[in-house]
């Protein structure tokens, strides 16, 4: 379980790049449509930073090569991209989000931050 | 065209797959022969001048990950490959391809996407000097640099030339580039930004010569050194030749199809004849409007116009143009460069976050009469994705 950041510092829309450990590649975790998801840092395609792309409701356009990966699975939705990215599991504890690493590809459950959908 | 009939796309490439793909997404279920000049399937390129040369794992002798498809993936698209195989001559009245080796290949409709070349210069023929454009050129590159090469001269500083530099450097070798422009990439970037990339080769350890041309080579049967055309002798143990690419065209001379640095297509990859279009570096295509044309040899143009092509081409004629944003990136020195859009001479350069000076990354919009024209980022992927597709949705600059 890796401490990502206080959930005030995560706003709707936006995305930040985890360090994971050397054992383990960096993680994205984004924050979008009520949501907290997380998936690989790095594209499946080529070496470029999902945390930078450009987020529209639950899915990441690669800002290398327009390579769109749905958060929910991790599975590319258009080319160039093939491959999935592994998804990770996503908590809030105490207002504080934390990521767990997966060992392997996995879709992921989204954290719901609306308030009826809470997980603490 | 209906689905009966033999389609061939002529080179195993980026676009042809794409275009390959493009025909089996819209419903083309007639024979499909995909015909390459290389012994591999469809790779990806770009990274043949960074990371393929710098990674420690030993590559093998096939495409690797580095493939544009899987197993499954080439089950579903169910085409012949005749791969190792080269086109000769297309005979657009019998509806023929020539092979090597004589044979032909009947076909009612084609996608010419044959890529480019390396150009060459006037060099006497010696071991040890490389070009790199295929998967075989970078295994021969990547053998050459490992196998005790202490100093290398890169002829050329467009983008291969750089990457070629700058994966030496990572390496640890003694690296001067040599450009006969007086600064690199100049038509690309305009002066003042192509100043600003030209330092990260100082920046990254390598030496930049500008303006002076390669007068001729040293060495007997192997190269030693690199004689400049100001005097200037540069001992080098491997040569790298990074001066631009040509289309591959000349099996189409006689075709009746108009040749003009790539083949000449209308606005929506289709020829004159309207059972043949053309794909990728290879392809000439018209710009309504503008009153000129445009061979794009970038990567992301290769992909897009494949689908484009392939839609136009079942359809008889251009029903959708392809009018993509042009876009590309480089890896140089630790930082990514990336660029959209269309700038000419004259437009100019406004910072819009950080600062060209200090190293740190920047980006730059290009501008003329106060609308954007093109974007230029440095380390600046996020800010850059959505000025890009500002810029992508922005009406088009007049004339371009």
């Amino acid at each position: 379980m890796i401490p990502v950041c206080r959930i005030e510092d995560l706003p709707e829309g936006e995305s930040v790049r985890v360090e994971a450990g050397d054992a383990t590649a960096a993680i994205a975790v984004f924050h979008t449509g009520g949501a907290f998801y997380a998936i690989d840092d790095t594209c499946s395609h080529q070496d470029a930073s999902l945390s930078d792309g450009w987020l529209e409701g639950c899915y990441v356009e690669c800002p290398l090569h327009a390579a769109l990966f749905d958060l929910r699975s991790g599975r590319p939705t258009c080319l160039p991209a093939r491959r999935p990215v592994t998804t990770h599991a996503v908590t809030v504890v105490d207002g504080m989000l934390y990521v767990h690493p997966s060992v392997t590809a996995v879709p992921g459950d989204p954290v719901r931050t609306a308030p009826e959908e809470a997980v603490a | 065209m209906t689905t009966v009939g033999t389609v061939t796309v002529v080179g195993a490439s980026l676009a042809g797959l794409h275009a390959a793909w493009g025909l089996r997404s819209q419903g083309y279920d007639g024979r499909l022969v995909v015909v390459g000049e290389e012994r591999h399937r469809p790779y990806d390129r770009p990274p043949l001048s960074k990371e393929f040369l710098t990674g420690d794992a030993d590559p093998g002798e096939g495409p690797g990950h580095l493939a544009l498809t899987d197993p499954e993936e080439e089950a579903e698209l169910d085409a012949e490959w005749l791969l190792g195989v080269r086109a000769e001559a297309l005979d657009t009245a019998a509806g023929e391809i020539r092979l090597t080796g004589g044979r032909t290949l009947r076909t009612d409709g084609v996608v010419i996407a044959t890529g480019a070349t390396p150009r060459t210069l006037p060099l006497p023929r010696m071991a040890g000097v490389h070009t790199l454009r295929t998967l075989d050129d970078a295994i021969r590159l990547r053998a050459a640099l490992r196998a005790g090469a202490a100093r290398v001269v890169v002829i050329g500083a467009g983008f291969i030339g750089a990457e070629v530099a700058s994966s030496c450097a990572a390496l640890g070798l003694d690296v001067t580039v040599v450009e006969a422009a007086p600064l690199p990439l100049l038509p690309q970037l305009g002066e003042e930004m192509a100043r600003v990339c030209a330092a990260l080769h100082a920046r990254g350890g390598a030496t930049l010569l500008c303006g002076t041309g390669v007068a001729g080579l040293r060495g007997g049967g192997r190269v030693t050194g690199v004689e400049l055309a100001d005097g200037r002798l540069l001992p080098a143990d491997v040569v790298v030749v990074g001066v631009g690419v040509r289309p591959v065209t000349g099996w189409l001379e006689g075709s009746g199809l108009l040749l003009e640095d790539g083949v000449r297509c209308d606005e929506g990859c289709v020829t004159a004849l309207p059972n043949v279009v053309a794909v990728g570096d290879v392809a000439r295509l018209a710009r309504p409007g503008t009153g000129h044309t445009v061979r794009a040899e970038h990567w992301t143009s290769g992909m897009l116009q494949g689908a484009v092509a392939a839609r136009n081409l079942l359809a008889g004629s251009t029903v959708e143009p392809f009018d993509a944003l042009p876009y590309f990136w480089s890896d140089q020195y630790g930082s990514r460069i990336q660029y959209a859009g269309r700038r000419a001479p004259g437009d100019t350069v406004r910072i819009l976050e950080g600062d060209p000076a200090d190293g740190g990354g920047f980006l730059a919009v290009y501008e003329r009469d106060a609308a954007p024209t093109a974007a230029l980022g440095v380390d600046r992927p996020r800010p850059f994705m959505r000025l890009r597709r500002e810029l992508a949705r922005a009406p088009r600059p007049a004339g371009r």
